[in-house]
């Protein structure tokens, strides 16, 4: 087939989520063809990105500083945290408009399954936040299925002891499906129709 | 060539992401044993398909054959246990703990096993319902599991020379409880009562089981495990999060 820069540059394009081998074989051709100042600017923008970007050191969302925009903005505080698997799910959350606290991405969600546990996710960043004494309320905002649940029941079963309000989003997401994709709209009423776990 | 289509009932074992949108479930079916299937788009619709194949759910469902993967083309959930399951930590790790273990215990896919299938159903059922401790149920699974392999811990003979009775050595190798003149070297001496709940959790004596002790409960999961884990000559990766309090 392809070789040399040609078949490396298919093979690493495929290795991208979402990309198979005919999608990566098509943008290596458009990239071939394209404009090289075009493309000087995408390569420095993906070498920029891995350099740059690194994750907030309070609520692990990925930031260009030490401290994300979120965490340092003087406006919100931390009496209401919101607790999220990923980075994205800050963005789906902040679309709402619906929480001015601060946020605290998890990692991921506990899954044995996956070799996945407690300590492989940042819970003991989460608690030492916590035991600051700020916060008032915590809200779950993993994803609606059932890792994310089992996820929000060992947050629950660690944080209530230390009578902090913990509270879920309300039904209404559609179950198995990831928070990321969301409308505004359901994740802000799932948002302001929160319960309180007792 | 068009592809068969086909129906069966199963309960949902594990559910990997692939791609943008679509999962890969792993279950096992009541007529066709272990399979995995592509759900597609279930991450990013609104739909009830993607609730209704989560795991632990027994669901009921219509597959397109393909030769890897099966894909979903219907599902209707019987009883989604995945939901309550979800909301008793201990029980999720136990459940997650069966799944590996009836994956285990399917090594082919595609090959009937109605015993496990069984099995797997009534566990998760038991953990929903907060029937019995979540770690007794993981534990009488793997024990009856095996039992269906062919190579349960024989709990109440010597394993080598057949000699009824209750035996107080017990190996591994030579297939679970030895008398005093089989028993090999390195022979472990469990304490009769982690030997006694065994026998318990092998023919489902609840309450007899529930008289136990947590350290008679440790001695006796940490027996089984290592028993299951020697025979699958690989170790379960879920094992070390199930929650034993
Ligand atoms: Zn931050
Ligand atoms: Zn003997």
């Amino acid at each position: 087939m392809y070789e040399g820069a040609l078949a490396d540059l298919i093979e690493e394009l495929g290795r991208l989520p979402g990309i198979g081998p005919k999608g990566a074989q098509r943008i290596a051709f458009h990239i071939l063809s394209a404009d090289t100042h075009d493309i000087d600017k995408l390569a420095d923008a993906l070498k920029r990105v891995k350099q740059l970007v690194r994750v907030c050191e309070i609520c692990f969302n990925v930031s260009e500083e030490d401290r994300c925009r979120i965490c340092r903005d003087p406006r919100r505080t931390d009496e209401n945290i919101c607790v999220v698997e990923e980075s994205k799910d800050v963005i789906a959350v902040e679309r709402t408009g619906e929480f001015r606290g601060r946020y605290h991405v998890l990692g991921g969600a506990i899954n044995p399954l996956e070799g996945i546990g407690p300590d492989n996710l940042r819970i003991r960043e989460l608690m030492t936040r916590l035991q600051a004494g700020e916060t008032k309320e915590l809200i779950l905002a993993t994803d609606p299925n059932t890792e994310g649940e089992a996820t929000a029941t060992y947050l629950a079963l660690l944080v209530k002891p230390m009578g902090i309000t913990v509270s879920r989003l309300a039904s209404g997401l559609p179950v198995g499906g990831d928070l990321e994709y969301a409308d505004e709209i359901t994740l802000g009423r799932a948002f302001e129709g929160r319960r309180v776990l007792d | 060539m068009r592809r068969r289509l086909f129906r069966d009932d199963a309960v949902v074992l594990r559910v990997q992401k692939l791609g943008e949108a679509d999962h890969i479930v792993s279950m096992i079916g009541r007529r066709h044993g272990r399979m995995r299937a592509v759900a597609k788009g279930v991450r990013k619709t609104t739909s009830k398909f993607g609730a209704r194949l989560e795991p632990f759910g027994h669901i009921d469902l219509q597959l397109v054959e393909g030769r890897n993967l099966h894909i979903v083309s219907q599902v209707e959930g019987i009883d989604l246990y995945g939901r309550r399951i979800a909301e008793d930590y201990a029980a999720y790790t136990a459940a997650s703990a069966i799944s590996e273990t009836a994956e285990r215990l399917t090594p082919i896919e595609g090959e009937p096993s109605l015993r496990l299938f069984q099995l797997t159903l009534g566990a998760l059922r038991v953990l929903a319902d907060r029937e019995h401790p979540p770690a007794l149920i993981l534990d009488s699974y793997m024990l009856r599991g095996m039992h269906d392999a062919g190579w349960a811990p024989i709990l109440v003979a010597c394993a080598i020379c057949g000699l009824k009775g209750d035996h107080r050595a017990f190996s591994i190798p030579a297939g679970g409880c030895v008398c005093r003149d089989c028993r090999p070297a390195g022979s472990a001496h469990p304490s009769p009562s982690a030997l006694e709940l065994m026998r318990a959790l092998a023919v489902g004596d609840w309450k007899r089981a529930k008289d136990s002790v947590v350290g008679v409960r440790k001695e006796a999961s940490g027996l089984i495990a290592a028993h299951l884990q020697w025979h699958l000559e690989r170790d379960l990766r879920s094992l070390s999060y199930v929650e034993r309090s």
